[in-house]
């Protein structure tokens, strides 16, 4: 191994330095010469109709440049959907416009009507408080089941319903499942709510637009998990703009959780404004104003239902959901609750039919998107509460019925279309069995009645599926983009090398772990390899970083490019040698030829291939760059298995997470200690979405939880040290690194094992308790308890 | 507008600001001393604490105005001038406290006004003092146990890394 660490050591992230010293480059610590702000005026109202936008006495105001509404974007692309599914009757879903600045009608509280560009954002702020706005206000439309009722207003005049699409899946199947429910010998049934969620990276979105009038180059800068799928959807889109006159930059981001995978009006609004106004122009959103603009996650209403045979194997399985969109398709909502979501539905098990429906829904809400998990999060919580409430049901162990039915067998095709490479689902139950302490439980529940507190034991499964791909099947399942990755590997004259990948890190730790991929393939130092990502003038096109994929698919592409450098670094090792290409060995950045003596270093050839004196001109060209695209063959199914024991105070119904743990398999591991502190954010994120989170709207679709004075989101003191454990690896077999991913994992594990252990306190105190829908707030345990 | 004096990191810093401009932007658009972040608009993130002579402060909480003679100090000057980091810092990544970086800054600046009020705290006083310091990214696993070591304690007993490891 590299002295300084390679595959599978945890190497000190080297990124931190900058960021422990306050000199990170955060977007909005940006700023460029003669840069002006904007202020977007936001609709306080959920639905209404624009009469009159009446800017004069605002443009009068001090310091303002100029004042843009929906009339300046009349013939300018609106911000387009980058996934189209087709339902159950061979239609394509229904696909409303959606505007840079709001044209006609507002549609959600937070949609922009008017953009103020000032010298400054105090100026900007106050003239938009001048703008005189005369808005019909129109009854909205917030349940998603009203929202499908006949003479329900519209959240679009122009399309026939609020209904987006009606999705089966698999439709082929849905006779044979009625037909298996109609045989069963037990079915469980669960209504649940998975909870509509904000994502809140810590850094707000922002975005700075620049033109260079001389070149006629647009730059912006931007808080994006994938600058290139910005630059195309932008500039193909929306403003009309050729990539190689568009260049999107994505510095240091603070966070992104997949709400910053989506290309947003305010983007497109700093681009097209600072070619209009001939400056720079800046936007920082407030965090008040990302409650209202950031996508939204989850938000789905379901019905599942488990059907068993008299020795509890499960035999079909068929879930009924509505899923909210809000007012416009955001970037990837429409794959959201089908493909990510529908094809995760076997789970763990060896369930031999299931059936799906989706019915996705426009409401007068903020639009909804992928958040950490993005679909899988709400498969795993629907299938992993219906085995509970089924195990309660039977009187049988929920960790035995789990078992019993456990695929064992890989690969496995599922039911709904996928095929699991690799996995071993009692290896991870066992360890977990073995690190959560499963026997120490009804010791602890002792200690914890004695206290006067009520102790539950919860566990549950996942499978999950990252790295989505191929690109020629998720083009058949409506994708409008590919889902390759790419690496341009160049290396210096002196030997150092820098990897340029499409994918993007915001937390996530690439320019330490890439680095130890490539220290390893070589046998140099980590410290010779720099990553840069975040830049399309830099790096070649790539699709970002989202769905777990960075390693999996970014890491795969860096291999073939490195491999690449390693085949032609050969060649130039056996010219400086005078040997046979098939005779060069690499070992610890030394090429020999093998059964001799001769050796040249890393080095050595580097040098050569850019002062190609004793080179194999004829036969090679100079230099030494090399550029992959890996577009993988298949997701990586990373899974595992979560405990949670809460206890619940029962004056209070307040619950408390006193232990939680998570054995996972993740295949190979680059860098453990960045996989631990991965599954530890995700754990808390579900934790957060089990018992505290939750975007709540009054009927009038005003937003209740607009800010962190009433967003809950988890603080130190709501979560426990973890237990994590990534011993159990069943390597992915078909991308070079035997890796799955493992950033979405914790996220989409925890909030069923939290829920399970809950309704275990509860029904330990004699309390017949089924089911409490997420967040399980004191008011709602407390509810809970006293009706039951 | 109106003129401000302060010593900001050692050094004397004057500006003219608005009556409304707050600490955090002063120190943030005027000094360029941009690792101060703002991670919110109701004073709940944390993101922006400095400390301002000596105690930790929401620099969002504050006009800048009422920092006038105040001795203020960020993230930037908490390594030492060859970029050495300091105890803190060194803990944050040696335990592996921090992902994206954003609440950083004011994590460590938390951490330190905690440690020099209570150089050996418990988990719990340390998961109680960081009530208004949010992190997204972490789950305050590896935060707390950076704090913890920082303070000299010893962290190999953490349950959670036996297993990982």
């Amino acid at each position: 191994m590299p002295k300084d660490g390679g595959i599978g050591a945890s190497t000190k992230r080297r990124e931190d330095v900058r960021f422990l010293s306050g000199t990170g480059n955060y977007t909005d610590d940006i700023n460029l010469q003669n840069q002006t702000y904007v202020h977007f005026l936001r609709s306080d109202i959920a639905h209404g109709r624009i009469n009159n936008i009446d800017t004069s006495a605002a443009s009068a105001m001090p310091g303002v440049v100029r004042i843009f509404t929906g009339a300046d974007f009349e013939g300018v692309g609106g911000i387009p959907c980058g996934w189209e599914i087709t339902d159950r009757f061979g239609e394509k879903m229904q696909e409303p416009a959606h505007p840079v600045l709001a044209q006609g009608k507002v549609r959600h509280v937070g949609d922009p009507i008017c953009a103020v560009v000032a010298e400054s954002l105090e100026q900007a702020r106050d003239a938009a408080e001048a703008i005189e706005l005369d808005i019909e206000e129109l009854p909205a439309v917030v349940d998603m089941k009203k929202a499908l009722e006949e003479g329900a207003p519209k959240v679009h005049d122009d399309l026939t319903s609020n209904l987006c699409y009606d999705w089966g899946f698999v439709e082929e199947n849905k006779a044979a499942v009625e037909e298996a429910f109609a045989n069963a010998a037990h079915v469980t049934t669960l209504e649940l709510v998975n909870n509509r969620l904000i994502a809140n990276p810590m850094e707000p979105r922002v975005a700075v637009g620049d033109f260079n009038r001389g070149t006629g180059d647009h730059t912006l800068y931007t808080t994006s998990q994938n600058p290139h799928v910005i630059r195309l959807l932008m500039g193909a889109f929306v403003l009309g703009i050729p990539e190689h006159k568009l260049r999107v930059v994505a510095p240091d981001v603070g966070g992104g959780f997949g709400t910053k995978i989506f290309h947003y009006a305010e983007e497109a609004f700093c681009t097209f404004a600072a070619k209009a106004v001939n400056r720079p122009v800046k936007w920082t959103s407030t965090r008040s104003e990302a409650f209202m603009s950031d996508a939204h996650g989850r938000d789905h209403v379901s019905t599942i239902q488990l059907a068993l045979d008299a020795d509890n194997n499960f035999t079909a399985l068929r879930t009924d959901t509505y899923a909210n969109m809000g007012a416009y398709l955001s970037t990837f909502a429409p794959s959201v609750p089908t493909w990510l979501h529908g094809t995760l539905m076997a789970g763990n098990y060896k369930t031999p039919l299931v059936y799906v429906n989706v019915k996705a829904v426009f409401t007068n809400t903020v639009p909804v998107d992928a958040y950490r998990g993005a679909g899988r999060p709400e498969a795993t919580y629907q299938l992993e509460r219906v085995v509970d409430k089924a195990a309660l049901e039977l009187g049988v162990d929920p960790v035995a019925l789990r078992r019993q039915n456990f695929i064992t067998e890989f690969p496995y095709a599922t039911p709904v279309a996928v095929e699991y490479d690799t996995g071993d689902y009692h290896a991870t139950m066992d360890k977990l069995t073995q690190v959560a302490d499963f026997a120490g439980f009804e010791a602890r529940r002792a200690a914890s009645k004695a206290k006067g507190k009520l102790r539950g034991f919860g566990v549950n499964c996942y499978i999950e599926a990252c790295g989505i791909a191929p690109s020629n099947l998720v083009g058949q399942l409506g994708a409008r983009a590919g889902l390759y990755e790419s690496a341009t590997v160049r290396v210096n004259a002196t030997g150092g090398l820098v990897v340029m990948t499409g994918s993007h890190s915001h937390g996530q730790g690439h320019e330490t772990a890439f680095p130890q991929v490539i220290a390893d393939m070589i046998g140099i130092d980590a410290s010779m390899v720099e990553i840069e990502h975040g830049d399309t003038d830099k790096a070649p096109m790539g699709m970002g970083t989202y769905g777990s994929r960075s390693l999996a698919v970014g890491g795969s592409a860096m291999v073939r490019a490195t491999e690449k450098i390693i085949n032609k670094a050969k060649k130039i090792a056996a010219h400086l040698m005078e040997a046979s290409e098939g005779d060069i060995e690499l070992k610890d950045g030394q090429f020999s030829v093998a059964g001799t003596d001769k050796s040249v270093a890393w080095g050595d050839v580097t040098l050569a291939a850019y002062v190609p004196h004793n080179y194999p001109l004829e036969d090679i060209e100079p230099g030494l760059e090399e550029t992959a695209f890996y577009d993988p063959a298949n997701f990586t199914y990373p899974s595992g298995a979560y405990c949670c024991e809460v206890e619940v105070d029962p004056d209070t119904g307040k619950v408390t997470i006193e232990r939680f743990a998570a054995a996972d398999d993740f295949g190979n591991i680059v860098n453990p200690m960045i996989v631990s502190g991965q599954v530890h954010g995700g754990i808390a994120q579900g934790i957060g979405q089990a018992l505290l989170e939750g975007a709540a709207y009054d009927e009038n679709g005003q937003l209740l939880t607009g800010s962190y004075m009433d967003y809950a989101m988890p603080r130190a003191s709501d979560v426990p040290f973890y237990t994590v454990d990534h011993s159990c690896q069943t390597p992915c077999t078909h991308n070079p690194l035997g890796v799955k991913g493992c950033g979405e994992a914790g996220a989409i594990g925890s909030p069923p094992a939290v829920v399970n252990a809950v309704v275990d306190a509860l029904r330990s105190a004699g309390k017949d308790i089924t089911h409490i829908d997420m967040p399980l707030s004191p008011a709602r345990v407390w509810a809970a308890m006293n009706n039951a | 507008m109106s003129q401000v004096t302060m010593t900001v990191n050692g050094k004397t810093a004057t500006g003219d600001v608005e009556g409304r401009t707050l600490l955090v932007h002063f120190l943030r658009d005027q000094l360029q001393l941009t690792g101060t972040h703002v991670g919110c608009d109701t004073s709940q993130c944390g993101a922006c604490v400095v400390h301002v002579d000596g105690k930790a402060v929401k620099s969002c909480t504050m006009l800048a105005l009422e920092a006038e003679g105040a001795s203020v100090e960020t993230i930037e000057a908490q390594a030492a001038a060859d970029g050495t980091l300091n105890t803190v810092q060194q803990a944050f990544q040696d335990y592996h406290g921090l992902q994206c970086g954003f609440c950083t800054p004011g994590m460590v600046m938390s951490a330190t006004a905690l440690l020099k009020e209570n150089p050996k705290p418990t988990e719990a006083e340390i998961r109680h003092h960081l009530e208004g310091n949010i992190c997204r990214c972490t789950g305050y696993h590896n935060i707390v146990k950076s704090i913890m070591a920082a303070s000299g304690q010893d962290v190999s007993n953490i349950a959670a890394e036996v297993a990982a490891e």
